[in-house]
C-alpha cells in the first residue's frame, strides 16, 4: 500500500473522470450527500445543516472533500447533469463511489488533490477558494491540469 | 487501471454505447479504489429501484439503457421499491409515482434482473462460499457480505453495481483482495447483554467511528453472539452513517492484539455516553402514530419470531411490517401461516418495499413513527421529515399490544 501511496503523492491530482471545464469554484468544508442534501430540479443544496445551503451548484466548480451517505446519490449527480443544472466539474480530497460512478455516468470530469499528496497538491488546494476562477483539463501532464487564474477575495485574504 | 485489449475496445464504444457506459464506470470505480485490473463477480445487488430515490431522471435513464440492449451477464438482484406491487391501489399514491415506479421495474425486468425488491438478498438467496466476489450497492448487505459470509465486496455506488451487472465484472480493488487486515479503529463494545437497538447503535457508531476507513474493528463481542436480527441491525446501523464497508469481530477481549501491520489501532468506546449520542441525533420523538418494523426487512425467522412473541395479542395502533416478496410467500404458506398470524395482530404486511424512502411513511400523513430500527430512523429523521421514537421490539411489544 506504501508503494501506491507514493506513487499517487509523485503523480499529484489523480484523475477519476476525464475531460474539460472551466468556470467559478464553489468550495464547502463538509462532505455532501448527493441525495437529500441537493435539489435535483434546480441544483440548489437544501439542507440547513450544509455550508452551501441556499447556494447553487449549476455550473460551478465544485470543490468538497468527498460525496457521503446513500448510493443513490449516483443517481441524482447524473439527474442534475440532465437538467443542465450540475456543476462544470468537481474535485475532491477523497475518492468514493457515489461520486465518482455519478460522475463517470453524466460525463462531469472529476479530479481527487488529496492536500497530503504533496506540496504542489496542498498549493492547489489552498487556491481552490470560493470565487476563484479555476479550470480543469485532464488531457494536460498531471502538474498542469487544473490553473487557477486567482484573484478571488477570499483567497487573498487567505493569503494575507 | 490496466485493461485487457477487449476490455479497452469496449471502452473505446466497439461494443456499443450501453457496455461503453458500463466501462466508464468500471474505470472510475477502479480508479478510485486504486485497483489495477478488472475481475470477474458471480453475483450484483442493485440500489435506484425506488422512484422516491431516483426519480423522472433515473426512470429514463434505465428506460432507455434497456431499451437499447442493456442485459445483465450475472446473476443480479434488486433492492426495495416505493410500495408493495400488490396494494399500489389502495395506498392512494399519486399515478406519477406508481407509473414512474412500474417503469422502472418493467426496465429492470427487461434487463434480466430478478424482481426481489429486497434489501436482505444475503437473507433470502443465501451467500456463495466464503471468498466469493460480489458487487452489492445496498450497504447493509455489502457490509453483511463481508463481516458476516466472508464474501467480497466494495460498498457499491447504484451505477458500479449495475456497471458490473452489465459486465460480470469489478476493479480489484483493496476490499477484493485483503481479507484479513487489521483495522486503523477499534471499537470496544463495553455495554451488557445488548438487544437489537443497542447492536443497531453499535453499527451506527462504529460507522462513524472508522471516519474515511473502509473497515473497522469491534472488540467484546464475538459474532457468533448474535442472531440474525442483531446481525441485521449491526450492517443496517453501519451502512447509514459512514462508507465503512467491513467489520471485523475480533473477539471478547478488548486488548487481543492480533494487528498484522504492527500498529496499534485507535480505540473508540462504545458505551452509555456513546448510546446517549445516538439516541440525541435519531430518537427524536416521544409517541408514534405508526409502528415500523423492517429496515433491513424481515426474513422469515424474524416473522415467525414475532409471531412467537405475539402470543395472540394484537397491536393497538398500525404496525407496518415489511418484507422480500420471497419471504412473504413463504410466510404464509400453511405450514408457517405467519402472515395470516400478523394480519390476525393488526399488522400490515407489506412486500416489495421498506420502511426507508418509502412514500408510505411520509411527513404528509405522519408525525412521528415508533421502530426499532436504527437505519430506519436514520432515513426517516433525514429524509422522509418523520419524527422517530426507537424502542426495542420487546419494548413495542410491551407497550402497544393488548
Amino acid at each position: 500500500m506504501a508503494s501506491v501511496a507514493a506513487s499517487v503523492a509523485a503523480a499529484g491530482p489523480k484523475v477519476l473522470v476525464a475531460g474539460k471545464a472551466a468556470g467559478t469554484v464553489l468550495r464547502s468544508q463538509m462532505p455532501i450527500n448527493f441525495l437529500g442534501t441537493v435539489d435535483s430540479q434546480t441544483g440548489v443544496i437544501n439542507d440547513p445543516h450544509h455550508d452551501l445551503h441556499g447556494k447553487s451548484i449549476r455550473d460551478v466548480i465544485l470543490v468538497f472533500p468527498s460525496g457521503a451517505g446513500s448510493s443513490v446519490g449516483a443517481y441524482t449527480i447524473y439527474a442534475i447533469k440532465s437538467g443542465s443544472v450540475a456543476p462544470r466539474a468537481m474535485i475532491c480530497q477523497r475518492p468514493d463511489l457515489t461520486v465518482a460512478t455519478g460522475c463517470a455516468v453524466a460525463g462531469i470530469p472529476l479530479i481527487i488533490v488529496d492536500k497530503n499528496q504533496s506540496v504542489e497538491s496542498d498549493s492547489i488546494l489552498k487556491s481552490l477558494q470560493t470565487g476563484a476562477q479555476a479550470a480543469v483539463d485532464t488531457s494536460m501532464p498531471r502538474g498542469s491540469i487544473i490553473t487557477i487564474r486567482g484573484d478571488c477575495s477570499s483567497h487573498d485574504a487567505a493569503k494575507a | 487501471m490496466n485493461l485487457t485489449r477487449s476490455e479497452e475496445a469496449a471502452l473505446a464504444g466497439e461494443e456499443g454505447e450501453v457496455m461503453q457506459i458500463a466501462y466508464r464506470i468500471l474505470v472510475a470505480t477502479g480508479e478510485a479504489t486504486d485497483a489495477e485490473r478488472l475481475i470477474p463477480i458471480q453475483w450484483a445487488h442493485l440500489s435506484g429501484v425506488n422512484y422516491n430515490t431516483i426519480g423522472a431522471a433515473g426512470r429514463e435513464f434505465l428506460a432507455d439503457l434497456s431499451s437499447r440492449g442493456a442485459r445483465v451477464r450475472v446473476r443480479t438482484t434488486l433492492n426495495p421499491m416505493g410500495y408493495d406491487v400488490d396494494g399500489a391501489d389502495r395506498h392512494g399514491l399519486a399515478d406519477e409515482f406508481v407509473s414512474g415506479q412500474e417503469s422502472i421495474a418493467d426496465s429492470y425486468r427487461i434487463m434480466g434482473v430478478a424482481p426481489s425488491f429486497s434489501c436482505i438478498p444475503y437473507e433470502i438467496f443465501g451467500m456463495p462460499e466464503a471468498g466469493s466476489q460480489v458487487a452489492f450497492a445496498e450497504s447493509n448487505a455489502a457490509i453483511y457480505a463481508n463481516s458476516i459470509a466472508g464474501a467480497r465486496t466494495n460498498k457499491e455506488s447504484a451505477f458500479s453495481a449495475l456497471a458490473s451487472a452489465l459486465t460480470g465484472k469489478s476493479p480489484y480493488s483493496a476490499l477484493r483482495r485483503d481479507a484479513e487486515e487489521a483495522s486503523a479503529t477499534r471499537v470496544r463494545m463495553k455495554m451488557q447483554d445488548p438487544d437489537e437497538l443497542t447492536y443497531g447503535m453499535l453499527g451506527y457508531f462504529a460507522g462513524k467511528a472508522a471516519g474515511t476507513e473502509s473497515q473497522v474493528d469491534i472488540s467484546g463481542i464475538k459474532a457468533s453472539d448474535m442472531d440474525m436480527r442483531q446481525c441485521k441491525a449491526v450492517c443496517g446501523g453501519m451502512g447509514t452513517s459512514g462508507t465503512c464497508a467491513k467489520f471485523r469481530m475480533v473477539g471478547a477481549d478488548h486488548d487481543n492484539d492480533d494487528d498484522v501491520r504492527g500498529s496499534k489501532p485507535e480505540n473508540v468506546d462504545f458505551d452509555r455516553d456513546a448510546v446517549r449520542q445516538v439516541r440525541d441525533e435519531l430518537d427524536t420523538a416521544e409517541n408514534g402514530d405508526i409502528i415500523t418494523l423492517g429496515s433491513p426487512q424481515l426474513g422469515l425467522w424474524e416473522m415467525g419470531d414475532l409471531v412467537e412473541r405475539l402470543r395472540g395479542r394484537s397491536f393497538k395502533k398500525r404496525c407496518l411490517v415489511f418484507c422480500p416478496r420471497a419471504a412473504k410467500e413463504q410466510a404464509s404458506a400453511p405450514q408457517y401461516r405467519y402472515v395470516q398470524a400478523l394480519e390476525a395482530a393488526g399488522c400490515e404486511v407489506m412486500a416489495d418495499c421498506c420502511t426507508c424512502l418509502s412514500p408510505l411513511v411520509e411527513s404528509d400523513s405522519i408525525d412521528a413513527v415508533t421502530t426499532n430500527s436504527i437505519k430506519g430512523a436514520f432515513y426517516m429523521n433525514k429524509a422522509s421529515g418523520v419524527g422517530v421514537e426507537l424502542k426495542t421490539l420487546l419494548q413495542i411489544l410491551e407497550d402497544e399490544t393488548h
